[in-house]
């Protein structure tokens, strides 16, 4: 047992509310305006008014542009529970977590949790992503000298060290690229929907090799938030509750040294067992997989490390198309980072929500009964997985 | 242009200095003996603040690396695709690197060792292969 014996929080709190901006990659909002449209609408979907708030978890992006007293810009006063957080892409599962054993032990009933970001300003993602214009001196400044710029390279070098461990080919990478476009064409508010084989994958421009163009994320801007309440209460509202069964974290604090291998085995596995544990459930309960793709590699290895095959197998696992719609382990279903949204956490997470209130219209997978949040942060770095489930007996805190 | 070439602060010194006559350094905690890249103030291992630098063999091996198309910085124009490294110390620790070597020739756990090259005023560690 991980958790205390006097109190599992397992099924005591849901998500009862979804709020989703237009995803651009033109500026239209600041990233303080996306967010207040983000909860607006999360707490319209709820049923409730901005009166009925008074927790609110604040994650901001790449451009670190919101602030704590965010509640200013939505016109929220006296909450009972507020702050900034940043474990960057783990975030949203963070707070989802903390919410909910805020509004278990009292210290708030309705938390507000919203993550906006406005990394395109007119220029690239490069600009916001990479880092390369930003000073550095000391020893900062021999990654510059190297060229070691941004995510894609830290990533890509994750990748190229489980190609080399365990064989993992480029044509694996690119099955997860399309089979996560084929759910992106079933999403209408996905931002990449357009016909992908896997010709059209491997002919990509390379960005850094091992990553093609389509092994990568395309950044947006936009905002989610989501409202989390007490599961007394999440029945009476509008929303069919996605019930929190199982939490966890795993953070690894990679110490890059001889003796570490986190960029092929990441605080997915601990946040995972956690989270299973708690929701009474393993691998095979779990229906719908929301897994971080900000690279395709990420898909593979988080699949991995959530034991749904074992570690070394997953670029033969997913090379079939199983992920995909109409497969044994629809993965990514509203398009993912890949082919969605790039929000962060959010992205799987609203879609796991979507998923779970079974409102996935054409790309709705039938077997919905667990629904698996995994976010993730830095190269790898820092992990938080969510269970979600619509079934109000569904976990193991002797709610039901 | 070229690549932007790094600047010695105070907590980096030791490593520019060393590399200017051909000395990989890396800091060694004096209690555990534990090597550090890059810089600490205290041992990440036992935790003390007592830590000296101590110079390293060169010896290394490829830990993983790719090979960079997108133009991040103008200074690289000429360069790409070039090549980005993790090399693993033989003292332990792992580094962002060049391998000075084709990019095609290159492959996880390839032995390597540290050399230097000048650019600007500065000493920088390259790998080469072994």
């Amino acid at each position: 047992m991980t958790w205390s014996t006097s109190f599992n929080p397992s099924g005591g709190a849901a998500i009862v509310g979804l709020g989703m901006t237009e995803m651009t990659r033109e500026y239209k909002y600041s990233a303080n305006g996306l967010a207040a449209l983000a909860i607006r609408d999360a707490i319209a979907d709820a049923g409730l008014t901005k009166d009925d708030v008074d927790g609110l978890l604040v994650n901001h992006g790449v451009m670190g542009s919101l602030r704590p007293d965010l509640q200013k810009t939505v016109g929220i006063e006296n909450l009972r529970l507020q702050t900034l957080m940043n474990g960057q892409g783990s975030t949203a599962g963070q707070m989802v977590q903390y919410a909910s054993l805020a509004v278990q032990s009292g210290l708030a009933n309705v938390v507000v949790c919203v993550f906006a970001d406005d990394p395109l300003r007119g220029g690239g993602a490069g600009a916001a992503y990479g880092g390369a214009g930003r000073t550095t001196s000391g020893m900062a400044s021999l990654n510059q000298y190297y060229g070691h710029f941004g995510a894609n390279t830290g990533y890509a070098l994750a990748a190229r060290r489980h190609m080399a461990l365990y064989g993992t080919t480029q044509d694996q990478l690119g099955a997860v690229a399309v089979s996560t476009r084929k759910w992106a064409q079933l999403n209408p508010i996905a931002m990449q929907r357009g016909d992908m084989t896997l010709e059209d994958y491997h002919g990509s421009r390379w960005i850094v090799e091992p990553f093609h163009l389509l092994d990568c994320t395309l950044v947006s801007n936009g905002a989610v938030a989501v409202v989390v309440t007490s599961r007394e209460r999440a029945q009476e509202l509008k929303q069919p509750p996605a019930y929190i069964v199982g939490m966890g974290q795993g953070h690894p604090g990679n110490p890059r040294h001889a003796g570490a291998e986190y960029e092929v085995n990441t605080g997915a596995v601990q946040a995972g067992e956690t989270a299973y544990e708690m929701a009474g459930v393993g691998p095979k309960d779990i229906g719908v997989r929301e897994l971080y793709d900000c690279y395709t590699y990420t898909t593979v290895v988080t699949l991995e490390d959530y034991g749904f095959v074992p570690k070394g197998e997953g670029g033969p696992f997913v090379e079939d198309g199983k992920l995909g719609p109409g497969g044994s382990h629809p993965t990514n279903t509203g398009g993912g980072e890949l082919s969605g949204y790039y929000m962060w956490g959010m992205t799987p997470l609203s879609e796991a929500v979507i998923q779970t209130r079974g409102q996935g219209g054409e790309r709705q997978v039938e077997d919905n009964d667990h629904v698996l949040v995994s976010t993730q942060g830095g190269i790898l770095d820092m992990h938080a997985s969510l269970i979600l489930s619509a079934d109000p007996t569904a976990g193991t805190g002797g709610h039901a | 242009m070229t690549r932007p070439a790094p600047t010695s602060d105070d907590a980096s010194a030791p490593f520019f200095e060393g590399a200017a006559r051909g000395a990989l350094m890396l800091q060694q905690c004096r209690k555990c003996s534990r090597y550090f890249f890059p810089v600490q103030e205290v041992c990440t291992n036992c935790l003390e603040a007592d830590l000296e630098w101590a110079e390293a063999s060169g010896d290394a091996s490829l830990h993983t690396f790719g090979v960079m198309h997108y133009l991040y910085h103008p200074g690289f124009a000429q360069e790409l695709p070039y090549n980005v490294a993790i090399v693993e110390l033989a003292e332990g620790p792992r580094m962002s690197a060049r391998v000075d070597a084709d990019n095609d020739s290159l492959e996880v756990g390839m032995a390597l060792k540290a050399a230097f090259e000048q650019v600007e005023d500065i000493a920088v560690p390259v790998f080469q292969p072994a």
